[in-house]
């Protein structure tokens, strides 16, 4: 494996590839298809090169482990505000996740709805593309709109559009307090329905969930604790005709539940396989009901179902009424719906633009 | 500023080009008549004008896709137009262009409160879509100040901001889906009511392409519940670094103000002659806006105010009624039209990290009495977007050209302190030229690959955003 100390060592394999490879952040997914091509890793550009906590950014090296990131903002109070996930109890992985990778794959958790997706924390980056020229693009402000936003672009592209090397995040602060109202015993219909009165609702809800399997919705709450305290008082009201509400506030309790919710863990020691399903949040149950799932998990207020499914099943034909998309996460390689046909043609001429040898991630992408 | 010469070869067709135009499209939907064709030959930024070889005026998709069709068939440039609010020249024509305007494009499509988004066609301007839903207690977040009459196209062309964006994001932060037609024709559905993309994130590259990707004819838009209640505070110091100071400890004490609006004492002197708000005698102010219920706003206002005790503030001044809050408001809200009173200006939007404040501030000074032009500053101090606003005479002989070089230099001074070029207006013609401050070749070529790859032939906008010696081997193949 190679391994790079540099970016511009990283920018000098590339350009002298003759052979497809495998970038890997900490090789905690494995978003490419095992065995083909030479795999490089971008674990050795690694450390925090801008941290100012009073702008809310940091700038820092792709390779970075998400847990040496998350100590470094959690020392001044800061966090990153869209709660990546870590996959590897679901994916039964180990490895060190890498910011890098994070943004590869657009990673986003359960403060979507609230906080906004990786890719719109995302500021600027610096990556390789398949020339092996090193690229920048955004930068490290807030607000930015010179020139094309690449910055997106590479959000989620999983490596098939040029190698990260480093990038800048907007974070925000950790809030005083936390609680989560938890209801039970609603049906995936009434959850939603409850999960879209509270989000339409001014109290600021940070995560809106329904586990069927746990007879359990939740709705987090964060901020101030003495507003936090008010928020969940007006919103047990607004939700009262959806039956009665208890408050959890215990910060050990609040975050091990985020963390479950987060992370998939109810389907890690589980067999079967995992596609995460993204439809609009009254659409739903009827994915889940429509895929026959074994078992679901709503997050982002119905909008993000987690399905678990028999080994081998492809649930893409039976979501063919349902705007939206899946994609599996556990299984057999990587597998996604597929792009309306011009946008098929754009990705592919896209890719032979950044990429034209094809050396990055064959098989990523579709 | 230069724009290209016009093609000789699309000039000698024109008559040709009208009456395939005229063939797809309703009579008064084309306007060629020399006279119909001078409210096209600008935007907001009206010292360049060009009249096109005509404007059209489609009323659907359909009808966007014949003329893009025809357009692409004829090798004539089309520059896409939303109200024709940009102050960054990005709807400029060029002599050889077809203007196509957006504005007959302006129904709600489709409200859905339970899945929380607004389906409009994009020549909507941003304040109806909150006016669309706000009787139900909702609204659409981007406010640029334009609101009343910029479009929900240019919104995504230009990826637009507004004094919110520190709580509620841009433009792309905002935007779930888009209906888009490519140069060719095509008509292609992006996104939805649903997040994320599966492929690659095609809205978070056209949102701020300045039009030169493909016409956006809808588009899904996030909406949000209206906080129970806003209400601002305003401080005034004796210098700038210590209002600075002010507003990074404000951020990182967890405060999240929905505004964090800055001005300078040239900006104060000219607004309390216009407006008469009443603001203190000051160098430096700041208007801190939170929101929530009238409890949440006494502690989130009642730390803003202890952490501003420790910066020595020479008022300080919390709302304590709507009318309070108007007031607080109104010189701040009337800065722009105050500044028009002492005469031309122009008004950049270079962003700087909140760090460099009073750095950049200082050096605007100095690089403002080396060439003799008055500035003023009020920007969004949240997030670093500063608005310096350079007077000068339009008809003074050479005053435009002072301006400009003194502009370029504060743009420069703030790609330098580490911010950019633009943070909300886009680069247009106005900032084209000074693109290579900012980005290398190499980082050029990157954004310009993606311009080949939707519009091979280099015939949307083609003239903006990239230095034309830049994109000269592109627009001519």
């Amino acid at each position: 494996m190679m391994r790079p100390e540099t970016e511009a060592e990283l920018a000098g394999i590339v350009a002298g590839a003759e052979r497809p490879l495998q970038i890997e952040g900490g090789g905690t997914r494995g978003m490419t298809v095992p065995g083909d091509g030479d795999r490089l890793s971008v674990a050795g550009l690694s450390g925090v090169v801008l941290y100012e906590p009073g702008a809310l950014t940091l700038v820092v090296r792709a390779g970075t482990p998400l847990a040496e990131v998350g100590a470094v903002l959690a020392a001044e109070g800061q966090r990153l505000a869209f709660e990546p996930m870590d996959h590897r109890r679901l994916l039964g992985r180990d490895g060190v996740p890498t910011i890098g990778g994070v943004a590869a794959a657009n990673v986003s958790g359960p403060r979507r709805v609230q906080a906004g997706a990786c890719r719109d924390a995302m500021l600027g980056v610096r990556f390789v593309d398949g020339r092996g020229r090193v690229i920048r693009n955004g930068g490290r402000v807030m607000k930015n709109v010179t020139g094309y936003d690449l910055v997106k672009l590479m959000a989620g592209s999983r490596g098939t559009l040029g190698v990260l090397t480093e990038l800048a995040v907007k974070v925000l602060p950790v809030p005083e307090a936390a609680a989560v109202l938890v209801m039970e015993g609603l049906t995936s219909e009434a959850a939603v329905a409850a999960m879209s009165a509270a989000l339409g609702s001014p109290f600021e809800v940070s995560a809106a969930a329904h586990l069927p399997e746990a007879g359990e919705t939740w709705l987090r709450l964060e901020g101030f604790a003495a507003s936090v305290a008010y928020r969940a008082g007006r919103l047990g009201a607004l939700l009262d005709r959806f039956g009665p509400a208890r408050v959890v506030e215990a910060p050990d309790e609040v975050a091990a539940m985020m963390r479950r919710l987060r992370d998939v863990e109810d389907f890690a020691d589980r067999p079967g396989d995992v596609w995460r399903i993204s439809v609009r949040p009254s659409d739903g149950p009827r994915a889940a009901a429509a895929v026959a799932a074994e078992a679901a998990i709503f997050d982002w207020g119905g909008g993000l179902v987690w399905v678990l499914v028999p080994e081998g099943h492809d649930i893409r034909p039976a979501l063919s009424g349902i705007a939206g998309h899946a994609v599996r996460v556990r299984g057999a390689g990587p597998l996604a719906s597929p792009e309306p046909a011009p946008l098929a043609a754009l990705a592919a001429r896209l890719r032979a633009e950044f990429d034209p040898r094809g050396l990055f991630n064959p098989g990523a992408m579709g | 500023m230069q724009m290209p010469a016009p093609d000789a070869r699309v000039m000698a067709k024109k008559d040709h080009v009208l009456r395939r135009l005229m063939a797809v499209l309703p009579e008064d939907a084309v306007i060629h008549d020399p006279t119909a064709t001078r409210a096209y030959e600008c935007d907001a930024l009206t010292a360049y004008r060009c009249p096109p070889l005509a404007a059209v005026l489609p009323a659907s998709t359909a009808e966007v896709a014949a003329v893009l069709k025809i357009c692409h068939e004829e090798r004539v440039p089309v520059v896409p137009r939303g109200s024709g609010t940009s102050l960054a020249g990005g709807a400029l024509p060029t002599a050889d262009s077809v203007i196509l305007g957006v504005a007959r494009l302006n129904e709600v499509l489709e409200v859905d409160y339970p899945n929380r988004f607004i389906r409009v066609q994009a020549g909507r301007t941003n304040l109806s879509v909150t006016g669309a839903v706000e009787g139900d207690g909702w609204f659409y977040a981007p406010d640029p100040s334009s609101q009343l009459a910029c479009a929900i196209a240019g919104n995504i062309g230009m990826n637009s901001g507004g004094a919110h964006c520190l709580k509620y994001g841009v433009t792309t932060n905002n935007l779930l889906g888009v209906t888009l037609v490519l140069m060719d024709g095509t008509v292609v559905e992006i996104g939805g009511a649903h997040l994320d993309a599966v492929g690659y994130d095609w809205l978070g590259v056209i949102c701020g392409s300045e039009g030169q990707l493909g016409v956006v004819t809808e588009a899904t838009l996030r909406i949000l519940p209206k906080p129970e209640g806003a209400r601002p505070v305003l401080m005034g110091f004796d210098c700038s670094e210590r209002a600075g100071a002010c507003v990074a400890d404000i951020i990182r004490a967890g405060v999240l103000p929905v505004a964090i609006e800055f001005m300078d004492r040239p900006c104060i002197a000219a607004t309390e002659a216009f407006a008469g708000a009443g603001y203190p005698d000051c160098e430096a102010l700041l208007i801190v806006e939170v929101e929530g219920s009238p409890a949440e706003i006494d502690d989130q206002l009642a730390l803003i105010k202890r952490i501003a005790m420790a910066h020595d503030p020479v008022e300080l001044r919390e709302s304590g009624s709507a009318e309070e809050s108007a007031r607080i408001w109104l010189g701040r809200k009337s800065a722009f039209g105050a500044m028009g009173q002492l005469g031309d200006y122009m008004c950049l939007d270079g962003t700087i990290p909140v760090s460099a404040l009073p750095d950049v501030l200082r050096r605007i000074g100095e690089l403002s009495a080396e060439a003799g032009l008055r500035v003023a500053n009020v920007f969004h101090a949240g997030d670093g977007n500063m608005h310096p606003l350079i007077l000068f005479d339009a008809n003074a002989p050479g005053d435009l050209e002072r301006c400009e070089a003194l502009g370029a230099e504060i743009l420069k001074l703030c790609v330098d302190a580490g911010g950019c070029l633009t943070g909300e207006h886009g680069v247009g013609v106005e900032k084209r030229d000074l693109m290579g401050v900012q980005y290398r070749p190499e980082d050029l070529d990157a954004q310009m690959r993606v311009k080949d790859v939707f519009d091979p032939g280099w015939l949307l906008n083609p003239a903006k955003v990239f230095p034309l010696e830049v994109s000269a081997g592109r627009r001519a193949g």
